[in-house]
Parts: C-alpha cells; sequence; structure tokens
C-alpha cells in the first residue's frame, strides 16, 4: 500500500495527543489569572520564575518534548497537504517534502536540546 | 400565472473567438414551472441559435446538464427557474473543468478519473464466467453500497469540490464514491487494489470534508459519506483493526442460501 | 484548422475560498486552514524563542521584545485560531474517521445527507471554542487579576 494512508492515520493520531497536551498547554499559560496551574511562583504564568519551576520538574521537559515533535509533524505535515494540493512540478514536490522534513528535524533538535538544558539549568535532576 | 420576463446571464465561449469566456444576457419568457434547461432552449429557438449547451433525458436521468446555476452546479434540467428567482439568475458550465464551448465542460478528465479506481466487481476470473450460480448477497449488505450506485456521473460535486479547485491530481469526489461503491460491495475482492489507488496523492486524503459534494449532489447520493467512510476503511485496515469478511458465497443451485421471508414492497414516497 | 484552444475553468486558490452560496462546512473548512497555518507559524518561532531560555534570553517577560502590546495582541489571536482549530479538529476526527456520518442511506427527496447528520457536532463544538474563547479573554483583558 502507499504511505498515503500511513502519514494520513499518524496525522490524526497527532491531532489528538495535540488536543490533550496543547489544551493542557494552553490553560496553563492563558488562563493562570483564573485557575492558577503549575505556577507556585505567582499569578503570571509566564513570568521567569515560573518557567523555571515547570522546567525542573522531569514530566514538563518530557511533555514539552513530546508536544514539540507531535506539533511539528502535524503542522508540516498539514502544510505539505496544502501545498500538495496546488498542483506543482514533482520536483518541486519532492523539495517541498525535503525542506518541510529538515525544517522538522531542525526545530525538533533545537527545541529537545534546549528543554533539557534548560531542565538541567533549572535545577532538576537528569 | 402571468408570463415573466427573467433575465438569464450565461457565460459564452468560442474557442475559435474568444480569447476568454464572458457573460451575455438574455431576457426569457417564463413560465410557471419551466426549468434552466427549458429556458436555454427558449434562448435558442427565439433569440440567439450559437447557444451551447449538452444535454439530452431532460429528467435527471442521463447527467449530462450540470451546469453552474446562481453559483451552484446542479442540473439546468432539474432545477426550476422561478424557484431561483423572479428577476435574474446566471448560468455557467461547470467549474473545476475545461470549457470546450459556451456551457459545455471536457468531462474526460472525470470519466479518466473514474476508470482508474476499478469500477467493477472484483473477483477472481473462474467465479465471475461460471454462469452456474449466483452470490448471495442480504438486504443488509446491499444496503451497504446501494446508495452509491444512484451516481449519475453528472460531475456537479466535482464543480463544487474546494480541492478540485487547485489540485488536478485530485480524483474527486465522484470517482472515489464509486470507489466506495465497489469496496463496500460484499461480492468484491478488490480492496487492496484500490487501497492503491486511495492512498496516494491524488487520493481520499485531499478530501477534508468541506461537505459541498455532499450538499450538491442532484441524486442523494452523498459522496462526503461515501470518502469518510472509504478513509475510515483504509485507517483501520492500515491499523489491523478491519474486520476481514469473505466476499459473499457464490450459491451452488436453487435453495442453497437464505431464502427471504415474505417481502412487501416499500411505501409509496408519493401521494397516490 | 486553427488549434482548437480550451479554457481551464479551474477555479484556482480562490475556489477555496467558495462564494457566498455555500455551506458553512466550507467555511469552517477554509478557517481550519487559515488557523493551523497560524498555529504553525507560531510553532516554529515559539520554539525558537523559547530555546533562547537557556541562554536566559526571556523575551516574553516584562522589558522584554515580545512583551509590548503587539506581540500579546498576536498571541491572543494564536489563542483564538487554537480554539476554533483544536475545537473543529474534534469534529474532523470523528467525520473523517466515518463516526459521525451516519451509515448508507435510500436517497429519497428531499435528500439527507452527512451534512446534516454533523451539523449538530459542529455547532458543539463551535460552542465549545466560543466558550474557550471567552475564559481566555476574560484572562487576556486582566480581568483575572
Ligand atoms: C489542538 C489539537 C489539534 C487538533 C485536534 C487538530 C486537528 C486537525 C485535523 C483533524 C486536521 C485535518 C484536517 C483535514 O485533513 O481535513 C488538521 C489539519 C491541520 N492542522 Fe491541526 N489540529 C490540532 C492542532 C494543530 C496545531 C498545533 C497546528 C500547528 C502547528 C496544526 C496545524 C494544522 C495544519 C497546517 C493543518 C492542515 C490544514 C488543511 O489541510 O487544511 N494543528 N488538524
Ligand atoms: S455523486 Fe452526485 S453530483 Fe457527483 S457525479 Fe454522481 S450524481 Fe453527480
Ligand atoms: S467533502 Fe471532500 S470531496 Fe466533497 S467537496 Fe468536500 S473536499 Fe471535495
Ligand atoms: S438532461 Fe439528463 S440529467 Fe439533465
Amino acid at each position: 500500500m502507499s504511505n498515503g494512508t500511513k502519514y494520513w492515520t499518524w496525522h490524526m493520531a497527532a491531532g489528538v495527543v495535540l488536543l490533550i497536551l496543547l489544551g493542557l498547554h494552553m490553560i496553563i499559560m492563558h488562563m493562570g489569572g483564573t485557575l492558577h496551574l503549575f505556577s507556585p511562583t505567582g499569578p503570571d504564568a509566564v513570568s521567569i520564575a515560573n518557567s523555571q519551576w515547570r522546567d525542573s520538574k522531569i514530566c514538563f521537559t518530557i511533555t514539552y518534548i513530546l508536544l514539540l515533535g507531535v506539533g511539528l509533524y502535524h503542522g508540516l505535515y498539514g502544510l505539505r497537504t496544502i501545498l500538495l494540493e496546488l498542483t506543482l512540478k514533482p520536483a518541486v514536490e519532492k523539495a517541498v517534502t525535503l525542506l518541510l522534513t529538515l525544517t522538522g528535524l531542525a526545530l525538533f533538535v533545537l527545541g529537545s536540546w534546549a528543554a533539557w538544558a534548560a531542565h538541567t539549568i533549572a535545577g532538576g535532576r537528569a | 400565472m402571468a408570463e415573466l420576463k427573467v433575465n438569464f446571464h450565461v457565460t459564452r465561449y468560442n474557442p475559435e473567438k474568444d480569447p476568454k469566456p464572458y457573460i451575455q444576457t438574455y431576457s426569457v419568457a417564463v413560465n410557471d414551472g419551466m426549468t434552466v434547461l427549458d429556458g436555454l432552449h427558449w434562448i435558442k429557438e427565439n433569440l440567439d441559435p450559437t447557444l451551447v449547451w449538452r444535454y439530452s433525458c431532460r429528467m435527471g436521468i442521463c447527467g449530462s446538464c450540470g451546469m453552474l446555476i446562481n453559483g451552484t452546479p446542479t442540473l439546468a434540467c432539474n432545477t426550476q427557474i422561478l424557484h431561483l428567482s423572479q428577476t435574474d439568475i446566471t448560468v455557467g458550465p461547470l467549474p473545476n473543468f475545461e470549457i470546450i464551448r459556451d456551457l459545455v465542460p471536457d468531462l474526460l478528465s472525470m470519466f479518466e478519473k473514474h476508470a482508474a479506481v476499478h469500477p467493477n466487481i472484483i473477483r477472481p476470473e473462474a467465479e465471475l464466467t461460471d454462469r452456474t450460480g449466483e452470490f448471495y448477497q442480504s438486504p443488509e449488505e446491499l444496503e451497504a453500497y446501494l446508495q452509491f450506485t444512484y451516481c449519475i456521473k453528472c460531475g456537479c460535486c466535482m464543480g463544487a469540490c474546494p480541492t478540485l479547485a487547485t489540485d488536478v491530481r485530485y480524483l474527486g469526489p465522484m470517482p472515489l464514491t464509486a470507489l466506495q461503491r465497489y469496496n463496500a460491495d460484499s461480492r468484491d475482492e478488490g480492496f487492496k487494489v484500490r487501497a492503491q489507488v486511495a492512498s496516494a496523492d491524488g487520493g481520499a486524503f485531499r478530501c477534508h470534508y468541506a461537505g459541498e459534494c455532499s450538499r450538491v449532489c442532484p441524486k442523494g447520493v452523498d459522496p462526503g459519506k461515501a470518502i469518510q467512510l472509504l478513509k475510515r476503511k483504509l485507517v483501520l485496515d492500515y491499523l489491523h483493526l478491519a474486520n476481514r469478511k469473505k466476499p459473499c458465497p457464490k450459491l451452488e443451485g436453487p435453495g442453497h442460501g437464505k431464502l427471504l421471508p415474505n417481502m412487501t414492497a416499500p411505501p409509496r414516497t408519493i401521494p397516490e | 484548422m486553427a488549434a482548437i484552444t480550451r479554457h481551464n475553468n479551474r477555479l484556482g486558490v480562490w475556489g477555496w475560498l467558495g462564494g457566498g452560496r455555500w455551506g458553512i462546512e466550507r467555511y469552517a473548512y477554509i478557517l481550519h486552514r487559515l488557523t493551523g497555518l497560524g498555529i504553525l507559524l507560531y510553532l516554529l518561532m515559539h520554539t525558537v524563542v523559547t530555546s533562547l531560555r537557556v541562554r536566559n534570553i526571556y523575551l516574553w517577560t516584562e522589558g522584554g521584545f515580545f512583551h509590548q502590546p503587539i506581540f500579546r495582541l498576536g498571541e491572543f489571536c494564536v489563542v483564538a485560531a487554537f480554539a476554533f482549530h483544536a475545537f473543529n479538529g474534534i469534529r474532523l476526527v470523528l467525520v473523517e474517521l466515518g463516526f459521525a456520518v451516519g451509515k448508507p442511506i435510500e436517497p429519497i427527496y428531499p435528500y439527507k445527507t452527512s451534512v446534516g447528520v454533523q451539523r449538530p457536532l459542529l455547532i458543539a463544538v463551535m460552542v465549545l471554542a466560543l466558550l474557550f474563547l471567552l475564559v481566555g479573554a476574560y484572562n487576556f483583558l486582566g480581568l483575572a487579576r
């Protein structure tokens, strides 16, 4: 079978995972004033102190990496879908796929490294 | 009812003369019950014999007269003028196809895509040609695909689909519905072959359920439903969750297989 | 004989938007695209910006470059885009996996289609998205503090 079904199935699955993880992320970051979740050092959820508190918790570090990977896959696959519906030349389509894959990998490496480094700096033990 | 004058704003295009299509307006004498197709005939007889369109059955069966009427792809023979407007209507060729002339789209691309989805029962040759027995199919098994057989290949759904507005490769609602019609047929064994076509780049995953095809289909075929059911089957099959039923058996002769209980005709859908 | 030319009548990208005669699922589709692209763009930037915290650069806090009102507003737009995309996404997952389109039926005029079957779901998720957005706006406007 061609790979279309495979990639699309994971695109859908990624959507469901994002719904949960990104939903929590949004609630924590943007509804801090109402809900005060995971922000022990004050009502501003994105203050340096609160950020560092979360970075020190390994479960946050792991979900950040997961969220990043899943989000990049879902979003970049979606972008590829849109671009491929424009009837591009086959060579351009190949280039699009390659470029998006590389972008995704590069950002994933950067973000995961940063999440891990932030965890170490914030005093979390590996 | 008094006769009304309705303005028909018709798209004209003659490939030998016109660099691009333009709109020509005709004032049409309309009586109660006249269809858009009747209106076009009236124009041809009374005002302009050069106007060209395609039709055949004038009763919603042949699928020839699909057009963009007041911005909606639909059958000219199945649309009453006065149901749309007392004053102005627009009539154009179906979008997302090349225009051959005036209101005539080139549907060949659609028919080629239709042929590509293997729209036929796939079974071992010997079983198909052996005439000693029939395939046994229950009424429930029939219902799993019956709706999708009512398609008349008019292309209205193709004119409505946003993906087809840009994607030349996308098979489109009509061919994918035909694909699902055979996939859902209990006599068929061709899922694997068709899955190749359906999961390729121009296949079922180019559909994003904008729902337009289902909304415009003049035969209630609901292509959007067929495509989502197709995707479901593809995904379940990929995850090894699909229940793999054997295709229905061939009956060996009279009396073999299940006999139906006393059957009655369904209730009438129009008053006596 | 002159070569016969044909007019290509494909609607192009504007055809994605459709005209005024299309149903609300068409608009949901186009909004889903736009919000998806918007969130993706944000995610790409967000990854870089937040990674800088390792170098002790916190651009989004008091005095940081992204603390300016225009970026705060932009962030709220991302929350709004997320609200639509996520809740509409629930509907799309259910519909596109064939859970919310109904079974094949006998087409009897006036036709009932899958569009009508999933319509209540569309309305429900939009109400939820709106609620989410209202709570977000309440926080954004600082009313919670
Ligand atoms: C919060 C949970 C999310 C859910 C439930 C979700 C769900 C979906 C679904 C079901 C689709 C497929 C639409 C289709 O094929 O018709 C989709 C497409 C898409 N999503 Fe998401 N998504 C979510 C988050 C995101 C995020 C965070 C991004 C950006 C990084 C994103 C970017 C996109 C893009 C660019 C598309 C392609 C749109 C298109 O093809 O029209 N989504 N999403
Ligand atoms: S599915 Fe409906 S609109 Fe599409 S070709 Fe068949 S009859 Fe016409
Ligand atoms: S439901 Fe799918 S096939 Fe039908 S018009 Fe929408 S995108 Fe096209
Ligand atoms: S003329 Fe046959 S469907 Fe309209």
